[in-house]
């Protein structure tokens, strides 16, 4: 929802932490996940993540996430889905070159990244997209890139 | 100014050697023709020939289709010219854009400039697919990958890789201002070599841009060349203004046009003027010509800003 999405870049201080906590909770119920297995719990993973980071980040499910270096905005909603800045063609009041109507997505990237402990991260370059993780759950992939899979 | 770029890196670029002998360089953009005729191509090219370093060959820019940079530049390599290839990432996705990469570079393509790109709508094909597979700075870290590590993104091995010379673009008239020079930076940290700007109508805000690069030091590590044009007339800077992505015209520039007798000539003395404060300001390489269906005027522009090409 976009106007929750402004408010979470409003409070990207606060989403930073509760981020944290939701990591931590996740890196301590991994061997739990292990247990269950990780592709039985793709999906239901991929649900939860899809209504509750959906409804507060106006996430899309890139399966990739990375709004902790984004000021807690998901720079996918940015029309020509740039992960690494905004564009050259952000207009002068800020608003996208190609949705004048919304704001650019880095514009709020960076004024939330400014209020965050992780201020480095909006500098650090962004790898391309798998594009096949799309819709796929974030937090399982996270899980299984700290295991090397 | 010495840059400190990796030698490996743009030897086959006359371009690179010329930025690094500590010339002020200049290059310019040749919008490519709608037309399969070679004749056409060169025509343009003429036109630019004896004054500008390099001859940038747009990519469809604006989202409107021409023929392509690739096409352009590899016409005018065969001429003897010195080319940027434009690549942007709204048509083609990453298989194509690094095959593009092979074949430029195999044809004596030493220069390419990685871009975004502009969104299709605002193109004459507002219903073609927007590809936006990889962004300017994925773009740029792929060919770096291609180039320095002999490698394709997925891994494979290239037998010849391709010594390109890597340049970005950056906006430093667009929000978040604050930002912009830490996206130089990411550019930077990407491969960009060297770096076009947006034009540049408003010096107060490009010294302000270069402050900052040069407290980073970031004119150290990348060669930085503004881009300037002339604007037609009041009107034209106008629609440029409310039409064309990204160009930031400040009203004292469109009232001085409008307050002149010849809105052209003024039009082109702003220009000359733009230049020559840009000149001044430390850390700058170079400038880079925009003149959109007005390169004939390039070579008056640059000889009366006092700048010629050295003899290529
Ligand atoms: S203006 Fe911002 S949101 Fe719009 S296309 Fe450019 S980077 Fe994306």
């Amino acid at each position: 929802m976009y106007v929750l999405r402004l408010a979470a870049t409003r409070f990207a201080a606060f989403c930073e932490a509760a981020y944290g906590v939701v990591e931590a909770v996740m890196h301590g119920l991994e061997p739990l996940a292990r247990r269950v297995g990780y592709d039985r719990l793709e999906r239901p993973m991929a649900a939860v993540e899809s209504v509750t980071k959906g409804l507060i980040f106006d996430c899309r499910m890139c399966g990739q996430c990375i709004l902790s270096d984004t000021g807690m905005t998901c720079p996918m909603n940015c029309p020509k889905k740039m992960r690494n800045g905004p564009c050259g063609g952000v207009r002068q009041d800020g608003g996208c070159e190609l949705a004048p109507t919304m704001r650019c997505v880095w514009m709020e990237a960076w004024t939330g990244s400014r209020r965050m402990r992780n201020k480095a991260g909006i500098a650090k370059p962004q790898p391309p997209l798998d594009n096949r993780r799309w819709g796929r759950s974030a937090w399982i992939g996270h899980l299984r890139e700290r295991r090397g899979e | 100014m010495t840059a400190e770029i990796s030698p490996l890196s743009g030897e086959g670029s006359r371009f690179a050697r010329l930025l690094r002998s500590g010339k002020f360089v200049v290059t310019a953009e040749l919008a490519p023709p709608d037309s399969a005729d070679p004749e056409d191509t060169y025509r343009r090219a003429v036109l630019l020939a004896d004054v500008v370093d390099a001859i940038n060959a747009t990519d469809a820019s604006g989202a409107n289709c021409h023929m392509s940079s690739m096409g352009v530049c590899a016409l005018l390599t065969r001429e003897g010219y010195e080319t940027i290839l434009q690549i942007s990432c709204r048509d083609r996705n990453r298989i194509a854009i690094q095959g593009d990469v092979l074949g430029a570079a195999a044809m004596g393509v030493g220069n390419v400039l990685c871009l975004t790109g502009d969104g299709v709508k605002i193109g004459d094909h507002p219903d073609a697919k927007p590809v936006f597979d990889l962004d300017s700075v994925s773009l740029l870290e792929a060919v770096r990958k291609m180039r320095d590590e002999g490698r394709f993104l997925s891994g494979r091995v290239i037998a010849a890789p391709p010594r390109m010379f890597l340049g970005a673009a950056e906006n430093p008239f667009a929000p978040p201002l604050d930002f912009r020079p830490m996206r130089l930076a990411k550019k930077i940290a990407a491969g960009a070599q060297f770096v076009q700007t947006q034009y540049c109508f408003d010096v107060p805000r490009l010294v302000e841009f270069m402050d900052a690069v040069r407290q980073l030091g970031l004119h150290q590590r990348c060669f930085i060349l503004i881009g300037v044009g002339p604007l037609a007339s009041a009107r034209s800077a106008r629609w440029i203004r409310s039409n064309v992505p990204g160009v930031h015209i400040p009203d004292h520039v469109i009232k001085r046009l409008e307050g002149s007798a010849d809105e052209r000539r003024e039009g082109r003395r702003i220009c000359i003027e733009i230049i020559q404060q840009v000149r001044e300001i430390p850390g700058i390489a170079g400038i880079h010509v925009m003149a959109y269906r007005q390169e004939g005027w390039v070579a008056e522009i640059v000889r009366e800003a006092g700048l010629c090409a050295s003899p290529t």
